[in-house]
């Protein structure tokens, strides 16, 4: 009992953080959202080919945005943040305690998804209220599951990723350097119609665009309700699996010796 | 009553390095026991050990009955622990720091309760950010008690600080353990053992080369006189000048060092000794040695640096 009291206060703590990281949440909330005003402005809100049939501007955008917000929320934020207060010492001092390290690892996933939750929501909100961006009751419960698939698989991916980043200096670099590629191979950052067979594939195995078209797919008008894609969502559980076996095996509480970050150094050195 | 803590031949090797080379001790419960020693001395990676932090690669640990290696979650219910240097979300507040860690633990100290005793009370909602390094090792002590524990660990609590603040923390840190706690505590100022340890252990180079209440490190200390000097190449039989002398005579390239309860004999055989002869003893000083160099040369030359 108390360790679900615990948990229910460690989201809260770690969603406090978040949002007094104002850079943090500028990055996950802010950005997405001015992409999708500038990418109507640039492109018109008319109907364009995608790989849905020709549905408006507005309508692929806030759903691919919404989904990149989402995967930012948990995969680049967890990674970042994980790999940086290991190297601060503050991972140490939780292990230290009898927290115990799935209430911690939760805390820290939840959060990321409740985040997830607030992004996706406030794009697809912005999209219905500015752009007429519409959603059909009978394929919500589509895109929930989508969501939820996706946005766990992601936090998962997060973990493994600071379970291999040697130090905070490198985790973002690897996070970027994942994510944006998949961004453009994956219905997010431009529609795909008929692109060359080898990126649908690497897009396909990627973990990116199952998430984004399964939560398409539950938006778009083309698509015939309940709209469950589960060949997708069969991937994100496999991406899943993958992570969890990684943070398993890799997890560390604990700075690597030698790849300190030089905070750690002037913390140390202001005691 | 068992001891609270008990340490058999305990072993660390990093790579060739032996961190902790054959260290044995007992606290009881109750006890504040210092480790006092030299940067690199061995003291971080001992208490992490006992904290369950590291993995020993030989000899016994027993902590509150409880192997920390194999101790989990009931194990670090039990102790509170204060690193050397750990972080702290830095955009929470002091006040939800320690709500948060006090969830966790199945006994806690009031949080206000501990805040006063680190005299936070007024940066309660400030956020820990704003905290000076000080005030953050405060945090990291009231951390270290917001789980009411039977024993804590407290690795170089004051490193850093200037004297007053040190001298204040002292006082923190004797209130805090009136109440019967058990402290390991780790240092390099030798002041520091001596102002709060019941008893303290003197390491260097992985292992425990004194140990003692303050009291019998000071009796040693105050006991002895130094007489140094050094000998030009002589003739003559150097068991005619050592053998009959009161104290304890160590040299090294002829020079001399002897360590005496009876200086004023000591010191009249030698330079009767010496003007029988018609040798002039260079250098020679006759000094009264203090805790300071009893520490120093237990742990060699190397903490020329640390101790200051
Ligand atoms: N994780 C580690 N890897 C390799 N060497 C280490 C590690 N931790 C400590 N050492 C080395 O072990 C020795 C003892 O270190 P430590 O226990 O930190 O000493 P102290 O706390 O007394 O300053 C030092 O020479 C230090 O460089
Ligand atoms: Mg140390």
């Amino acid at each position: 009992m108390s360790d679900w009291r615990l948990l229910w206060r460690s989201i809260r703590a770690e969603n406090r953080i978040f949002w007094r990281t104002p850079i943090g949440a500028f990055f996950t909330l802010g950005l997405p959202l001015i992409m999708l005003v500038l990418f109507v402005a640039l492109f018109g809100n008319d109907p364009i080919g995608t790989e849905y049939g020709d549905i408006t501007t507005a309508q692929f955008y806030a759903a691919g945005l919404g989904v990149f917000a989402a995967a930012s929320a948990t995969y680049t934020n967890i990674a970042i943040g994980l790999s940086m207060r290991r190297d601060e010492g503050i991972l140490k001092r939780v292990r230290g305690t009898p927290i115990p390290p799935w209430v911690f690892l939760g805390g820290v996933m939840l959060s990321a998804v409740w985040i997830a939750i607030f992004a996706t929501t406030v794009m697809v909100g912005l999209g219905m209220v500015a752009y007429g961006v519409e959603l059909e009751a009978a394929k919500i419960p589509a895109m929930l599951v989508s969501f939820l698939a996706g946005t766990i698989c992601f936090a998962t991916l997060g973990v493994a990723l600071a379970s291999v980043a040697k130090s905070a200096a490198s985790a973002p670099a690897i996070a970027n350097a994942t994510m944006l590629p998949m961004g453009f191979i994956s219905n997010v950052f431009i529609p795909l119609d008929n692109p060359p067979k080898w990126l649908t594939l690497a897009g396909d195995i990627f973990p990116l665009k199952p998430f984004a078209v399964s939560f398409t797919e539950g938006m778009s008008p083309f698509s015939e309700a309940p709209a469950f894609e589960w060949d997708r969502l069969l991937v994100l559980l496999a991406w899943t699996l993958v992570g969890m076996a990684v943070s398993w095996r890799r997890f560390r509480w604990e700075p690597v010796v030698g790849a300190s970050t030089g905070r750690r150094s002037r913390r140390a050195a202001a005691i | 009553m068992s001891p609270a803590i008990e340490v058999t031949d305990l072993t660390k090797r990093y790579g060739d390095l032996r961190a902790v080379d054959g260290v044995s001790f007992s606290v009881e419960p109750g006890e504040v026991f210092a480790i006092l020693g030299p940067n690199g001395a061995g003291k971080s990676t001992t208490v992490e050990i006992l904290e369950g932090h590291r993995k020993r690669d030989g000899g016994l640990v027993s902590v509150l009955g409880i192997d920390p290696a194999k101790g989990g979650r009931e194990y670090r219910n039990r102790v509170g622990i204060v690193l050397q240097s750990a972080g702290i979300d830095k955009e929470l507040s002091v006040r939800e720091v320690l709500d948060l860690y006090a969830t966790a633990y199945t006994r806690r100290r009031p949080v206000d309760e501990v805040l006063e005793a680190v005299e936070l009370t007024e940066k309660a909602d400030a956020r820990v950010r704003s905290l000076s390094g000080g005030q953050q090792r405060r945090v990291d002590l009231a951390l270290g008690l917001i789980g009411d524990p039977e024993l804590i660990f407290l690795d170089e609590p004051t490193t850093g600080f200037d004297p007053a603040a040190r001298r204040r923390s002292w006082e923190l840190v004797r209130k805090l353990t009136a109440d019967g706690t058990t402290v390991v505590l780790t240092t390099h100022y030798l002041e520091e053992a001596e102002q709060l340890a019941d008893r303290v252990a003197v390491m260097s180079g992985g292992r425990i080369v004194a140990e003692g209440t303050p009291e019998a490190l000071r009796a040693n200390a105050d006991s002895g006189t130094v007489i140094r000097f050094a000998l030009p190449s002589v003739n003559a039989p150097l068991s005619d000048l050592l053998d009959p002398l009161v104290g304890e005579a160590s040299g090294r390239d002829r020079r001399i060092e002897i360590v005496t309860s009876a200086p004023t004999a000591d010191l009249a055989h030698i330079t009767a000794w010496a003007v029988d002869r018609g040798i002039e003893l260079q250098g020679l000083v006759v000094e009264s040695m203090n805790l300071e160099d009893v520490y120093l040369q237990l742990v060699g030359d190397e903490t020329g640096d640390a101790a200051t």
